[in-house]
């Protein structure tokens, strides 16, 4: 479970969100500059909330009041980004073990192998990040993340780089990998397709508040020309 | 035309000993003090900026000058440094590294502070992500992708070496086999009637070893190259 309950002023952004993220998929969605990608880079710990705190099971991540404040590296959140931001001197099998490198855990190839396959990544091992299609960059990425073993998982407009062909390529494994996994997961996108294919739970964010929270009946069609 | 005097070898040998131990040494502070000064906001960030580059404005003599009456032995920190750890500088040939050193020091410092600059710092964002801590950071990030500008670094700092005269000769004079890099030892040669072969055979030397030093730089930053972009 989830927590969270900040505030962070950012620029003429005025952020102010509260809410609790179970199991599942929850999306994050709203137009562009509603603060989605801010709220996440809070939860990974890469921006420092104003106030309030964030929770992730039955640890705190950031308290302001108690002045706890976690810092990345150690939060053990799986972060995929919109630009993959993968490492260019690395291979992809470098890239995909940087995690557990990092957290210094023996190697496990049965689990290398499980998250490969479930990403179908496997024939990619000893290229650069350069050389890839975005589509596989993407799964790369994801994989990459996963691997770590995270507590939760970050998307961050995964999709978006994307064109409509590589965007069908990855949403199966996205919705694979929140049935198979059981990784908790935080899905930020405004595509409405998207959010309707991957969300257990629906969190509307506008200008930086949560409009409301529930599940996939708070997507309405007209919102795919709102924010498409 | 190459056979070169056994005193000849000494300043080739010399040089280069000089030229590597002055680039090993300058090229931690260098990496240190790049990143301060492309990452980090401080008081008399300005100041420090000015000074690792004073030696490139300065006259060459003026900085041996001030290397002599600070590193000299009776200098407040060639004293210092005598005293408590026994390292001489003065008139030997760490001294004229350590003059060769703070002249490419500016060279050095430029593309490895561009470098740093120009990495992509949410690649970082991304490593810590992933559980590397700052220093891991650093290590497995930043430092690798910085590397084509540190090789440059290198390299021109490098070649300043080999070439350095003035703060060189000011600071640690112009010893046969303890200070007498090629360049002095051109420089004596020139003084003296019917040196000029000899010294035509140095500067051949002299052209040989930086041709050197520049197609190494080109290998390196070509293997850098690749391993960026991929095969």
């Amino acid at each position: 479970m989830l927590a969270v309950d900040v505030d962070k002023q950012l620029g003429t952004l005025k952020l102010s969100v509260k809410f609790k993220a179970a199991h599942g998929a929850t999306a994050l969605f709203g137009p562009s500059g509603a603060g989605k990608t801010t709220v996440v880079n809070l939860i990974a710990g890469l921006l420092t909330p104003d106030r309030g705190s964030i929770s992730l099971d039955e640890t705190l991540l950031f308290d302001a009041a108690k002045g706890i404040d976690v810092p990345p590296h150690r939060r053990r959140i799986g972060y995929v980004f919109q630009e993959g931001r993968l490492f260019p001197h690395l291979s992809v099998r470098q890239n995909l073990d940087y995690g557990r490198r990092m957290s210094g855990a023996p190697r496990d190839a049965g689990e290398f192998a499980r998250i490969a396959a479930l990403l179908d990544i496997g024939h990619l091992l000893d290229r650069r990040p350069g050389k890839l299609s975005g589509g596989e960059r993407q799964r790369v990425t994801v994989g990459r993340a996963l691997l770590m073993r995270p507590k939760l998982l970050l998307l961050d407009e995964p999709l978006a780089s994307l064109d409509a062909g590589h965007k069908r390529e990855i949403l199966p494994y996205l919705v694979r990998l929140r049935d198979d996994a059981g990784i908790p997961m935080v899905y930020v996108s405004h595509s409405l397709a998207e959010v309707r294919r991957i969300a257990t739970i629906v969190v509307r964010l506008d200008a930086g508040h949560v409009v409301s929270t529930g599940g996939l009946e708070l997507l309405k069609d007209a919102d795919a020309d709102v924010f498409a | 035309m190459f056979d070169l005097s056994p005193a000849d070898w000494t300043a080739v040998e010399l040089t280069i000993r000089i030229s590597i131990v002055a680039t090993l040494c300058a090229l931690p502070l260098g990496i240190a003090i790049g990143w301060l000064l492309a990452r980090k906001k401080f008081w008399g960030k300005s100041v420090l900026d000015g000074l690792v580059h004073l030696p490139l404005v300065l006259p060459p003599v003026v900085t041996g000058y001030l290397l002599l009456i600070s590193f000299g032995r009776r200098g407040p920190i060639g004293a210092f440094l005598y005293d408590h750890f026994g390292i001489v500088f003065s008139f030997r040939w760490t001294g004229a590294a350590l003059a060769c050193g703070v002249m490419g020091f500016p060279l050095m410092i430029r593309p490895i502070r561009l470098a740093l600059e120009a990495i992509d710092r949410k690649l970082e964002d991304a490593a810590s992500t992933l559980g590397a801590n700052k220093v891991w950071v650093f290590l497995t990030v930043t430092l690798p992708l910085a590397l084509p500008g540190i090789i440059a670094g290198v390299v021109l700092c490098f070649a300043r070496a080999l070439g350095e005269f003035g703060a060189t000769i000011t600071f640690v004079s112009n010893i046969p086999g303890e200070t007498q890099t090629i360049s002095a030892a051109i420089f004596t040669l020139t003084q003296v009637p019917g040196g000029d072969a000899a010294a035509g055979r140095l500067a051949l030397i002299s052209i040989a070893l930086a041709f050197a030093a520049l197609f190494a730089s080109e290998w390196l930053s070509r293997r850098a190259a690749i391993r960026f972009h991929g095969d």
